[in-house]
């Protein structure tokens, strides 16, 4: 019996990997163009999942970074020499994120690496890219509580996307009663934890607050949306802050629309959700709910429509939208492209120090700067989701003059968290305990 | 005029005709909000919306609600709408009609086109508020039932004393039964409300809330200020005691009606599991793709139907369930004639193939349709909900139930009446018998798992309703189609039935208590004591086909 399980077991992962392997093979070798397979090419590792669950999120910010690695090249590579994308696929697989960043770094030799999506990727790689120091960028909202030596952290952080959201809620929408609602895993774990601390400093009582979980792919939403609605009659204004991730969100919104829950009596302000998830969905029941974000396709500056433009004529398909996490590498690139020719070296430890104070241009009219903590500061966003699948921008007013927010790797709402700071140019410590005066601390 | 709907025309109509009630509304509105009767001229208010500010159209609104102006209420639904367009540097404001003819909003006249400079004024949550409060009591009188109804509903919920006048105008002619009674509890409302209103009014307006016992109910005295007369509190609060006791009771319906439609969606998952696993014993990890199958069906003749016949949408899934049934139903013939005829008799071989497959058939859907969701709609008689007592059913899970209902009852008969049944039950019973007999086994063999393929095919069509069309739709569904079939017992269409609806209602009574994850878990578990107790599941077969 035992026998046969562990046989099956490694049948099972043998032959996804194999699959996987095929797949990752087979997209490599469409990403080349023969032309600049030179040896004198810097190599650019990209490791996102194009198979597997997460594909839907992540096949796109692989072809935003062959367009971003193809614009750079016309403009003649950086320091003179032409750069080569290398795609690999870990097939939304956990320990695979880990064998194929070590593959892109000992094998492809590339100079840096842009990927991952959750966080329980990207914890799956850190060690790798510690061991064999290289550059990681990840592009996506995460939960923050982490700052490393080799991650530049291009997504937002909870201070830049969840308590903005949570402040727009409070002064605009005058909500009173919170619902946490989140798929059970880290990210929205944390989130909701930061939050709920962050709304009792605000005096919010804890009968007021309600925290939800669900499991990943959850589909049957009609006793959590029913609950929703009681909650929300105990005569107060009510607002849900979803960090339901992925798949689950569809049926979550179908729901909503078919109980008649609209966004004047309970909006929903997610996290997660974004114009290409909005493209699945029929989104006439869910005008008026809320998303936050760092970047919308909807904000018209030139530098956006630009973008929009070139993404259209390099997927070849004018109905392919752009999100958030696509402007975070967007904004990774072109910081790591502007350090490596202010170091004048592709050298990771001299990329690093130079990456810090690095100013780019984000597609939202701001200047978004690489800071010391590895994050970046970012404008914050709130739209409305419209008939079509857009957002409208409710906050702020003029979403081309937006404050700049600096992302914080430690949140300042967690015992333990607060007392943390993280910076690489002088103190050259992610985790430097203010108090203790030493690095190292710990977030409990 | 300008708009073609005779409905808003005899709207305008009527507003005129309230033009007398209106009056007396500004007057008490503004006396009461402490604003005197605002100076701007209609034109003013109407320009507010050029100044792309959410506060400005918000006063805008507010003003022309109590204008009396037979434009106002175009206005405010074209806002709504969206089909308000404003210019900032002219500070002309245009409104579109439903039938696309541009007219000036301050005057009323026809132009040509939209200015260059004109954008759609925009909305947010708050002023969307406004605006169906503001419509709410201008609508009150319109001579369409449904629209009164909605009308009463959003004076309940925003119940502002402006509203007062109009509900008893409007209560004064209602000859509908279900109108009257919504109106009177907006009214009741809006009394409570009231700061002058005599204690005995309200403690009626305690009476009328009370009696009308729902959720909204509940949240409108739960919302009532703290500075009520003792007797008006205690009232209200003996009247939320008894209003929370009748929610719990209908709560329990609730859980009971959820657990069936779970149920529902867990019999259309597992149902065809129950004929290529339950009767042939192929355990097969590629049954949720043929689900997923199914569901990409229904979206391709969606997007055929959109792109060629838009007016034949809402037949859309009547064509998509044969033609699902055929799709997974061939695909299903195939893989048996090409990978599962050699495997039988090894489960292990078979699952690992399967599970391959399901592998290769994601893969393949992601690579032809994208990796991205498919936007699959609802026809229209399958969008929306209507109440029963103090719950509320949605069209789209009562179908699916009885979807599911009559996919087993049809299912059912064809295994009983039918030769194909006849020859698959034979089989089944006792393969070398039934070859003496004369029947091509392997044909059989072949049809009974297109059968079962197909049937998930058909369950595709319906799970696409409510879930994302994606290429992991199957994945999502593979284990608790398993956990069905083999709870309610291999091999038996009724335990498959029974076991679907045990599991799903179990689950949802679980879920309030113990929070989807851990009811998710405690299933799990229960399931596991139980087949440890009767490892045959809950309707065993008997007699000499078990050992076959």
């Amino acid at each position: 019996m035992t026998l046969s399980t562990k046989s099956l077991s490694s049948g099972l992962l043998s032959r996804r990997t194999w699959l996987a392997a095929v797949a990752g093979l087979c997209l490599g070798f469409s990403a080349f163009t023969p032309a600049h397979a030179a040896d004198d090419t810097i190599k650019v590792g990209i490791l996102h999942s194009l198979s597997g669950t997460m594909a839907i999120s992540e096949t796109t910010l692989k072809d935003v970074m062959l367009m971003l690695i193809d614009e750079q090249n016309k403009k003649g590579g950086v320091l003179g020499r032409k750069l080569e994308a290398v795609v690999v696929d870990p097939a939304s697989n956990w320990p695979l994120f880990a064998e194929k960043a070590r593959e892109l770094i000992t094998k492809d030799k590339v100079s840096v690496v842009f990927g991952c999506w959750t966080s329980v990727s990207r914890k799956s790689v850190l060690p790798v890219f510690k061991e064999l120091n290289s550059i990681l960028f990840y592009p996506v909202q995460y939960e923050g509580e982490e700052s490393e030596r080799n991650v530049f952290y291009t997504g937002a952080a909870p201070n830049q996307q969840a308590i903005p959201a949570v402040d727009y809620l409070m002064k605009e929408e005058k909500v009173k009663r919170w619902v946490l609602a989140g798929t059970d895993y880290v990210y929205p774990r944390t989130t909701n934890k930061i939050l709920e601390a962050y709304l009792k400093s605000k005096g919010v009582s804890g009968d007021d607050i309600m925290i939800n979980y669900t499991p990943f792919g959850h589909s049957d939403w009609q006793t959590i949306v029913s609950d929703i609605k009681k909650f929300g009659s105990a005569g107060k204004k009510t607002a849900v802050v979803s960090t339901i991730n992925g798949d689950a969100n569809v049926p979550f919104y179908k729901e909503l629309g078919n109980q008649g829950i609209k966004a004047t009596d309970i909006p929903v302000v997610a996290f997660s959700v974004g114009e290409e998830e909005l493209a699945g969905i029929d989104t006439k029941p869910l005008v008026g709910h809320l998303a936050a974000w760092n970047y919308f396709e909807s904000i018209k500056t030139p530098a956006n429509l630009a973008f929009i433009k070139e993404w259209h004529a390099f997927t070849k398909n004018p109905k392919r939208t752009t999100n958030d996490p696509m402007e975070a590498h967007y904004i990774g690139f072109n910081m790591w492209v502007k350090a490596v020719e202010k170091a004048k070296s592709f050298d990771p430890d001299k990329v690093i120090d130079a990456l810090p104070g690095i100013k780019q241009a984000n597609l939202t009219g701001g200047i978004s700067e690489m800071l010391p903590n590895h994050h970046i500061t970012k404008p914050v966003f709130i739209g409305e989701i419209q008939g079509d699948g857009q957002f409208n921008i409710v906050s702020p007013d003029d979403p081309t003059k937006a404050k700049l927010v600096p992302g914080d790797a430690w949140s300042d709402y967690l015992e333990g968290s607060k007392d943390l700071e993280a910076d690489w140019v002088t103190l050259k410590c992610g985790n430097y305990n203010k108090v203790t005066k030493k690095c190292g601390g710990q977030a409990s | 005029m300008f708009f073609n709907s005779d409905n808003l025309r005899h709207v305008a109509g009527r507003i005129r005709r309230a033009g007398a009630i209106l009056a007396l509304s500004i007057t008490m509105w503004s006396g009461c909000s402490g604003i005197a009767a605002h100076a701007g001229s209609f034109e003013d208010d109407v320009a507010l919306f050029a100044a792309r500010s959410f506060a400005e159209s918000e006063t805008a609104v507010t003003h022309l609600q109590v204008s009396g102006n037979p434009l106002a209420y175009p206005i405010i639904s074209a806002l709504k709408d969206g089909r308000l367009y404003a210019e900032e540097d002219s500070k002309k404001v245009f409104i579109k009609g439903p039938d696309g003819k541009i007219i000036d909003a301050a005057n009323g006249q026809s132009v040509g086109a939209l200015p260059d400079g004109a954008g759609v004024v925009r909305l947010n949550n708050r002023l969307r508020r406004t605006i169906d409060a503001a419509l709410g009591s201008l609508t009150l009188l319109s001579p369409d039932v449904s629209v009164r109804v909605r009308a009463a509903q959003s004076v309940f919920k925003n119940h502002e004393e402006s509203s007062l006048a109009p509900l008893d105008a409007a209560l004064k002619n209602e000859s509908n039964d279900t109108a009257r009674k919504v109106l009177t509890a907006a009214r009741a409302a809006v009394v409570l409300f009231k700061a002058d209103a005599s204690e005995a009014d309200k403690l009626d307006a305690v009476a009328t809330i009370k009696a009308r016992g729902d959720q909204e109910a509940l949240a409108l005295l739960s919302g009532l200020p703290g500075d009520m007369s003792p007797a008006v509190a205690r009232a209200a609060t003996a009247a939320m005691t008894s209003i929370k006791g009748n929610l719990a009771l209908w709560s329990t319906v609730q859980n009971a009606w959820y657990g069936l439609s779970l149920g529902s969606v867990l019999l259309l998952a597992a149902i065809g599991l129950a004929i290529t696993f339950g009767v042939m014993g192929v355990i097969n990890m590629a049954h949720g793709e043929m689900v997923m199958v199914g569901a990409y069906t229904t979206f391709v003749v969606q997007e055929t139907i959109r792109t060629s016949y838009p007016t034949a949408f809402d037949y859309s899934l009547l064509i998509a369930v044969p033609l699902a049934f055929v799709v997974a139903g061939a695909v299903g013939v195939l893989i048996e004639c090409t990978i599962i005829r050699f495997l039988y008799g090894r489960p292990l071989e078979t699952l690992l193939a399967t599970w391959g497959l399901s592998l290769i058939l994601q893969q393949a859907v992601r690579t032809i349709f994208g990796p991205n969701n498919r936007e699959v709609g609802n026809p229209s008689w399958m969008s929306g909900a209507f109440d029963i007592g103090q719950i509320t059913i949605t069209y789209n899970r009562l179908w699916i139930l009885c979807f599911a209902l009559t996919v087993f009852i049809i299912l059912l008969a064809m295994l009983r009446f039918t030769r194909l049944g006849l020859e698959m039950r034979a089989v089944t019973q006792n393969r070398r018998m039934a070859a003496s007999m004369g029947i091509a086994t392997s044909r059989v063999d072949a049809l009974t798992f297109g059968l079962g393929s197909g049937i998930a095919g058909v369950a595709g069509v319906a799970l696409s309703q409510i879930d994302n069309v994606s290429p992991n739709l199957g994945q999502s569904y593979i284990i608790d189609s398993f956990m069905v079939v083999v709870f309610g017992g291999v091999g038996n269409l009724w335990g498959t039935l029974i076991g679907a609806f045990t599991l799903g209602i179990a689950n949802k009574f679980l879920e309030p208590v113990a929070g989807a994850v851990l009811g998710k878990i405690a299933i799990l578990v229960l399931i596991i004591l139980f087949i440890q107790k009767r490892p045959r599941g809950l309707f065993a077969l008997k007699g000499r086909a078990v050992d076959a």
